[in-house]
């Protein structure tokens, strides 16, 4: 099976779908529903002043899973999540999370959904400024009308794990930016969701801070093993940190894949214009080049298959052999590599 | 001029100039064949005239006998009756409930030193105890005692009302919808408008004016929630909602604090102006200062009068310059580690000094209450500088009089008396053209049109005529001062906060230098006017001006422009439409001035307005007060309108 990943193999095809979206539309304006109506009849323009912030999202995402949705601004990114969590309310299709239907849960269930499940975190932090940042962590855990020890003991255990100890007592406006997003995520945690979502993150941050937040984030990510689903405009970050990326474009889904799948086969122009600007090399691991098919008559050193084909520049330059041997992390063979393929990707394909 | 960003614009603004230009004519015309006219052009003939006072009376007379208000009324105001009580006990130890008061005059220095300190450091602490001090020594404790509980009742009252009422406009935009005309017609009524309603049915006295102090306070604060309500940031909101929050929790824990500052602001603008009407509301028999620089003022006792006002200022100040700390405070977090009392030190030191103040105050009788008797005074003083300074200033402000009443106040109140009311109607129409097209003209007409219908278009010509002369003599004289100021940056500093302070003033204090300057005449009514109406032209020049976008200013600079060609071409266009707001500020200030002034004698619909108040006529107030109010709207809306578009055009 070329192009899944090694580190995932089959268990992901076994995991169950926790969050399904089906045929989920959004639409802003004054009448979304005719202008639904209108847009699916005709197959015309629709009505005037109405904007389509979700086009038909059709989407499944496993449990453990994390889900990276890409898209630039006005791409509908942003309201997808949103959808996802119900701050606002599809226009028409279905979500259904952990086999219930969100759409048609109460204001209580939803509330407790959101108390027990959920973590969100946002763009600008969403901080509320007159509490310490102790008590913004503890701020879900307060709602849910946890006493205050122990809220405060949860709160602290959080703010060691983003690496905030002797900052209890600090405001939010007191903090770097950077700071600022440890605490949103610390409170996202607090209530130990099952499902994350992060809404661009860490884009308000400049680009070092933003690079060390991304190497936290991969470290809390494979701490605690959440469902997430993570927003990016940045192509970059989403191929940094993404099992699976979701492109979205005018508010629909143009791809879903994994990262490998993505760079090696595009499925449209506009995504192609993404993965062509991109070094491939630092994306393609080796797994996805390893053909089952040529496993046969392999001998000699093999290289894991979730390296980069970056990282194993040196060894393919040096390696003579045509066929290179992959295997998992656990040792286990996963086929050949093409070096003369390999080498096309390390050196892109014109050279 | 037209700036790039002019020509960019690319809807086409339709052009009214024309249209503007006829009715001008007309107007012109009309003025012109006066004797030709019938009477029934020259002046609203009988027919025109609504009795509108007497609908009002009807109204108010069904309200209170046949709904039976007037129990309910009452009832409310025998209960802030009972609020007022305890607070004087405390404050000056009238005798009521709970009978523990006076409390010492040093302590309650003390303690709004504390605050001040709490708030904003030593500057402000010495601000909050030096006014007590000086009231205390200056022998007015009793007086400003009496000021001041008014306003500790009722600010609670008019921010618990105007954020229940900003929350509910702000849950439901149809209530914001009927809201926001009332509030505007509520904010340009002049303040004795709300006294006579007050009185019909509270009757006078310290009720009465703690009543109408509320009343006159909501609408800042409904504004102001409104604002912070809105203001609050979506994410923060989500951020709420995601944390599993009930509707209630979000309002309570995430929206209400988040809007901190936008609602603390609402308290400072209520607390000032409950100052301004508790100071005004002396005409329905509030006793404190306010009665006090009336009855001085009214007997022209200069030096005294000052010693009154310099309390009001200062109050004025000390309230002012509070409760913006601490809208502005931000919370800071402790040193870890550090000890209760050291986190706590402002409120030990506190407890220590009014322990230490109140054990004196029994020993020694001074700090606990100061006699009349033992009171300074610098009211000789003042008095024997002020008689020397009028009097070398006299022969300046004598022909100054003489040659504003000949030459300028009668020629002009005749012109503005001598014109038809329908030349008036179509140069208003033609005004509201020229801005806004048909809509802004019928807009004009529909304000003026019902002054004309309410049989008092004379006394309005007057005060049209009063707010105008006001408005050009300030202008005059703010223009040039804001252009000085605003050339370099620690100067405009300096006018700004001279002009916040200024502001602040409650405007019966204005009256007190030109009473002394110029005697009791329309003269000295245009002059405090015209100070009063100064303050935000010369502010909003000042702001207009220094906000222009810097690189503009260097553009020009790059290009060779002289610092006069600078002015000209760059900055005063671009600041126009804020310009135009400190004009339309001041027009509203000089209406409200002028209705205040009355009571030194003119004769426009303020002189008719306190004749009114004194018979308890709500209808001829109420109609009286609209046809204010609807001045102020009309000249509201015209600079508003022009202020936007003006904006537009220039893409700021």
């Amino acid at each position: 099976m070329p192009g899944e990943l090694c580190h995932l193999g089959e268990d992901r095809v076994a995991t169950e779908t926790l969050i399904a979206c089906r045929n989920v539309w959004k639409i802003f304006g004054a009448r979304p529903e005719q202008h639904l109506a209108a847009l699916s009849d005709t197959g015309g323009t629709g009505m005037p002043g109405h904007v389509v912030a979700v086009r038909d999202v059709t989407l499944d995402i496993a449990r453990g899973e994390m889900l990276v949705v890409m898209g630039l601004s006005g791409s509908g990114k942003s309201t997808l999540v949103r959808c996802l969590s119900r701050l606002i309310e599809v226009t028409a299709g279905t979500i259904n999370i952990g086999g219930a239907d969100l759409g048609a849960m109460s204001e209580t269930q939803l509330i407790a959904l959101r108390r027990q499940k959920m973590g969100m975190v946002f763009q600008s932090f969403g901080l509320l400024p007159n509490r310490s940042v102790l008590d913004n962590v503890a701020f879900p855990l307060e709602m849910r009308g946890q006493d205050r020890a122990t809220r405060h003991a949860r709160a602290r255990e959080m703010l060691d794990l983003v690496s905030l100890q002797g900052r209890e007592d600090y405001f939010p406006r007191e903090l770097s930016g950077g700071q600022q997003q440890r605490v949103g995520i610390a409170r996202s945690l607090a209530v130990e969701p099952e499902i994350w979502f992060l809404d661009e993150p860490f884009s308000a941050l400049d680009p070092l801070i933003r690079r060390e937040m991304q190497d936290e984030f991969l470290r809390l990510k494979g701490l605690l093993g959440k469902t997430i689903v993570f927003i990016t405009h940045d192509f970059d970050e989403a191929l940094r940190l993404a099992d699976r990326i979701a492109i979205m474009k005018d508010g629909a889904i143009e791809q879903c894949d994994t990262p490998d799948r993505i760079v090696m086969h595009p499925a449209t122009e506009y995504v192609a214009k993404f993965t062509s600007a991109i070094d491939r090399a630092r994306v393609i691991r080796a797994g996805s080049l390893a053909e089952p098919g040529l496993a046969n008559s392999l001998e000699g050193g093999a290289v894991c298959g979730q390296h980069t084909i970056r990282s194993l520049a040196r060894q393919l330059v040096n390696d003579t052999r045509d066929i290179i041997p992959v295997t998992n992390p656990d040792g286990v063979l996963l086929g050949g590599m093409n070096r003369q393929a390999a080498l096309d990707v390390l050196l892109g394909e014109g050279a | 001029m037209t700036l790039p960003s002019a020509t960019r614009q690319a809807p086409p603004q339709p052009n009214y100039t024309r249209v503007a230009l006829i009715l001008l004519t007309l107007a012109c015309g009309l003025g012109l064949l006066k004797s030709a006219l019938p009477s029934g052009f020259v002046r609203p003939p009988e027919w025109l005239i609504l009795p509108f006072a007497d609908w009002i009376n009807g109204f108010f007379k069904f309200l209170r006998e046949d709904l039976g208000l007037l129990t309910l009324t009452r009832a409310f105001a025998d209960a802030l009756q009972w609020l007022l009580d305890v607070t004087a006990n405390l404050l000056y130890g009238k005798a009521r409930w709970p009978r523990i008061g006076p409390i010492p005059w040093t302590v309650i220095a003390i303690s709004a030193a504390a605050i001040g300190y709490a708030l904003k450091g030593w500057r402000l602490a010495a601000l909050c105890g030096g006014t007590f001090v000086w009231i205390a020594l200056m022998g007015q404790w009793k007086w400003a005692m009496e000021t001041l509980s008014v306003i500790v009742v009722a600010t609670p009252f008019s921010v618990g009302l105007g954020l229940a009422l900003g929350i509910l406009a702000w849950r439901s935009p149809r209530f914001e919808q009927v809201l926001n005309p009332v509030l505007n017609i509520a904010q340009s009524l002049p303040h004795f408008a709300y006294m006579i309603p007050v009185v019909v049915f509270i009757g006078v006295g310290p009720k009465a004016g703690a009543i109408v102090t509320i009343i006159f306070s909501v609408p800042p604060m409904i504004r102001m929630t409104l604002l912070g309500m809105k203001k609050v940031p979506p994410e923060v909101i989500e951020s709420g909602k995601m944390s599993g929050a009930t509707p209630w929790q979000l309002l309570r824990a995430v929206r209400l604090p988040t809007a901190r500052t936008e609602l603390l602001i609402g308290v400072n603008q209520v607390i000032m102006q409950c100052l301004a009407m508790v100071v005004l509301a002396s005409f329905i028999g509030m006793p404190g200062l306010g009665q006090k620089l009336l009855q001085l003022l009214q007997a022209l006792k200069i030096g005294l009068s000052v010693e009154i006002g310099l309390t009001i200022v200062l109050l004025a100040i000390m309230l002012d310059r509070a409760s913006k700390a601490w809208a502005v405070r931000q919370p800071e977090h402790h040193a870890p580690g550090s000890s209760w009392v050291w986190r706590h030190r402002v409120l030990v030191i506190w407890a220590v000094l009014v322990t230490v103040a109140f054990g004196l105050a029994q020993v020694v009788p001074y700090l606990h209450i100061v006699q009349r008797s033992q009171a300074f005074s610098i009211a000789g003083p003042i008095d024997a500088l002020m008689d020397q300074f009028i009097r070398m200033i006299a022969p300046v402000t004598a022909w100054l009089r003489w040659f504003l009443i000949v030459w300028v106040l009668v020629p002009l109140r005749d012109a503005f008396l001598w014109m038809p009311f329908t030349a008036v109607l179509t140069l208003l129409a033609a005004a509201g053209w020229a801005v806004g097209g048909v809509r802004s003209a019928l807009i004009c007409l529909g304000f003026f049109g019902a002054i004309a219908m309410s049989g008092w278009w004379d006394r309005a010509m007057i005060t049209v005529y009063m707010v105008c002369i006001s408005v050009i003599l300030a202008a005059l004289i703010g223009f040039p001062l804001g252009i000085w100021a605003a050339r370099r940056a620690a100067r405009a500093q300096r006018l700004l906060l001279l002009c916040d302070t200024a502001q602040t003033f409650p405007s019966f204090i204005y009256l007190i230098p030109v009473i002394m300057l110029f005697g009791v005449n329309d003269v000295a009514v245009v002059a405090a006017v015209v100070v009063f109406a100064a303050v935000p032209l010369v502010r909003y020049t000042i702001e207009g001006l220094r906000g222009v976008p810097s690189e503009l200013v260097e553009a020009a600079d790059m290009s060779g422009a002289t610092a006069r060609q600078v002015l000209w071409h760059v900055r005063l266009p671009m600041a126009l439409p804020t310009i135009m707001v400190g004009l339309n500020q001041s027009v509203m200030f000089s209406l409200f001035m002028v209705i205040i002034a009355a009571f030194i004698g003119t004769q426009d619909l303020g002189q008719e307005m306190q004749r009114a108040l004194s018979s308890s006529d709500v209808g001829k107030g109420l109609v009286l007060g609209f046809a204010v109010a609807f001045m102020g709207l009309m000249v509201d809306h015209l600079l508003m309108q022009w202020s936007a578009a003006r904006k537009k055009a220039l893409g700021l």
